[in-house]
């Protein structure tokens, strides 16, 4: 069976398994599936910025609440549909990102890490000063979508399908971008910033852009939560979120979507199961796994596709095979790209990014 | 005026405690070349300490001075099992790493002494001198005293001892200083040991001033960061500056601000990384990094 047949048969089997919750579980379980899905729009967009562009933000908790916030306030005090509160969300956070990747991304990943940390840490404060649109620590009521009259659903589960289809255009969208032009000029700046910028990719404008499309997706999932939940408050956006991204991604595996799903799933059922044991294990669970991860992986968690990739037989092309030798980059999103080559062969010294 | 000067004196000590965290990343950045995420719950695990030994019945000054010497010998620890196995690797592996630390302290304080929050004894008596018609908290001058004393004596270790020598020679060239004898991952241990009694020390003179509680460190993290970021992340001297203006606009701007009152007080050191970053990312007294293809 060859490559792309059979990634179609496990992409089908893997929407007939989506689709299908809804009917299998009770409300209860629907509603954590629901937040799967949630969490897998927001991993998938930090990963596109960490596992793709190699930059990293501690602080996508931040575009998380400020797009839940947008989506709140929308919905609540400007009777805005709820739909059409998700585009306006994500436009949102991808100005916020944009305005503020503009200064954040002329620096070195160590400095970002730094100021976006700062954000996440700033940003339940911001919240609380400004109650009087946002309602401070009370925090939002909002209205959940409804079904229309003509479908034989209940809440959970239209919202559930509903949520579904966001998230499926969004890993759609992601797919398409990685291919695109953005999507490999990206991946020529982490594998080599002075190599890229000589082929004539504008650092600072590439890694800005997809720290803006990163935060739209953080956005996105924001607008997604308050559908979900039906209620925002400042509690809910602290540090801990912008950590639980983080470890969902190490956990699921950088520049993979499928780890996007694996981490959300990580990032819903973890907590639920750890507060029974301790209402601290969950944390306790995430520093040790992002420790666990970094030692059993010393490539660090960028190496964990490249070692699959290396572990898993598939075909290749006689191109492929050339990328092979110069040093194998696996993962399904990891293929062809001349840019990616280009960068690859002349920023084998490496000079920053992920891989070196 | 009176006012005035004393906003400027109890910025300059909280700017001397956010100096104590600074100077503990500046060591732990110049020897190993991380930014030690977790270097303020480091601080937060062994201020609980210090009050479990305090709660214990032990007087406050020996169980500070216990406090710190446990944490020297927690942070060799940490960095001998710990970030020795990362060292030299990537910077976002390393980021990733010491946040799993900053992560597993949080929540195992949490775990052992809950997630409440209690008072901490100040290690200074609470009243006020008057100095020349201006009234001063003895704990803002203490605090000052500490500091300075503490650089002092840093400056003491790394100028005129030999060990102090060694620790410059292998955090400037780890290479060369082992062939000439230097015992480097010895050297880099003793860092992470004397950045967490710094961080250990920060920690003992804030809490008084806040609660102690898991997420102490928190906000003082980001303080200590942009008194880092602003000296320079490779500058001692640098980080005590750092600390004290990043102390004192924090102050003068909670007060004399409106719109930014006590709320939004955090914003002032984000604004100043932002603003040091952009304009100077080596910081003022820090050295300029070159890239090489």
């Amino acid at each position: 069976m060859n490559e792309s047949r059979r990634r179609l048969l496990l992409l089908g089997g893997l929407a007939v398994v989506a689709l299908l919750i809804p009917f299998l579980f009770g409300p209860y379980r629907v509603g954590q599936f629901t937040m799967v899905l949630v969490f897998a729009v927001a991993v998938l967009g930090l990963n596109l910025l960490i596992g793709y562009s190699g930059q990293i933000s501690l602080g996508h908790g931040a575009f998380f609440a400020l797009g839940a916030y947008t989506a709140a306030l929308l919905i609540e005090k400007a009777g805005v549909p709820h739909l059409l509160s998700v585009p306006a969300a994500a436009a949102v956070c991808f100005a916020a990102g944009f305005l503020f990747g503009v200064p954040a991304l002329r620096l070195h990943g160590l400095y970002l890490a730094l100021v976006t940390l700062g954000l996440a840490i700033a940003l339940p404060q911001l919240i609380k000063r400004f109650d009087g649109l946002t309602e401070g620590t009370q925090g939002l009521t909002v209205d959940q979508p409804a079904p229309p009259g003509w479908l034989p659903l209940a809440d959970d589960q239209f919202i559930y399908l509903l949520i579904l289809a966001v998230t499926a255009l969004m890993f759609l969208l992601a797919w398409n971008l990685t291919r695109g032009q953005l999507g490999r000029a990206v991946k020529a700046v982490r594998d080599g910033e002075i190599a890229a910028s000589t082929l004539g990719v504008d650092l600072a404008a590439t890694k800005t852009k997809m720290f803006a499309v990163s935060a739209a997706y953080a956005g996105v999932a924001g607008a997604l939560y308050v559908f979900a939940i039906a209620f925002v408050a400042p509690e809910a956006f602290t540090l801990a979120i912008s950590f639980a991204f983080l470890a969902a991604i190490v956990v699921g595996g950088l520049a993979t979507i499928s780890g996007a799903l694996f981490g959300a799933l990580f990032i819903e059922f973890v907590p639920v199961y750890a507060s029974d044991v301790n209402e601290a294990l969950t944390g306790v669970v995430y520093g040790g796994v992002l420790i666990a991860f970094m030692w059993v992986l010393p490539e660090g968690a960028a190496g964990l596709p490249r070692r699959l990739s290396r572990l898993a037989p598939r075909r290749r092309t006689p191109n492929e095979q050339q990328e092979k030798r110069d040093g194998p980059r696996g993962g399904e999103w990891h293929d062809e790209e001349d840019a990616d080559r280009l960068a690859g062969a002349a920023g084998r010294t490496g000079a920053g990014g992920v891989r070196t | 005026m009176e006012r005035f000067i004393q906003v400027l004196v109890d910025g300059i000590a909280t700017g001397s405690i956010y100096a104590a965290l600074a100077l503990a990343l500046v060591f732990i950045f110049r020897s190993t070349g991380i930014v030690n995420f977790a270097q303020g719950e480091m601080a937060m695990f062994s201020t609980f300490v210090a009050w479990g030994l305090y709660e214990a019945g032990v007087p406050l000054a020996l169980a500070v001075l216990t406090t710190l010497v446990l944490s020297f010998v927690a942070g060799m620890v940490i960095e001998r099992g710990l970030i020795r196995h990362f060292e030299g690797g990537e910077v976002l592996t390393l980021v990733i790493v010491t946040l799993g630390l900053f992560i597993l302290l949080n929540s195992l304080a949490g775990w052992i002494w809950g997630f409440g929050n209690r008072g901490f004894p100040s290690l200074f008596s609470d009243e006020a001198v008057t100095l020349g018609g201006v009234r001063l908290s003895i704990e803002s001058l203490g605090i000052v005293a500490v500091l300075l004393a503490v650089v002092g004596l840093l400056f003491l270790l790394f100028q005129r001892t030999k060990i102090g020598l060694a620790m410059r020679a292998a955090a400037l060239n780890p290479d060369a200083s082992a062939l000439v004898g230097v015992r480097v991952g010895n050297m880099l241990m003793l860092g992470w040991g004397l950045a967490a009694m710094l961080g250990a020390l920060a920690g003992v003179l804030v809490a008084p001033r806040l609660f102690l509680d898991v997420n102490l460190m928190g906000a003082v993290l980001i303080y200590a960061f942009a008194a880092a970021a602003l000296g320079g992340f490779d500058s001692a001297i640098g980080a005590v500056v750092g600390g004290w203006v990043i102390g004192v606009s924090e102050n003068l701007a909670g007060t004399y601000v409106d719109f930014i009152g006590a709320d939004l007080k955090i914003l002032v050191p984000l604004a100043i990384i932002f603003v040091v970053l952009l304009v100077r990312p080596a910081g003022l007294f820090g050295t300029r990094e070159v890239a090489r293809a």
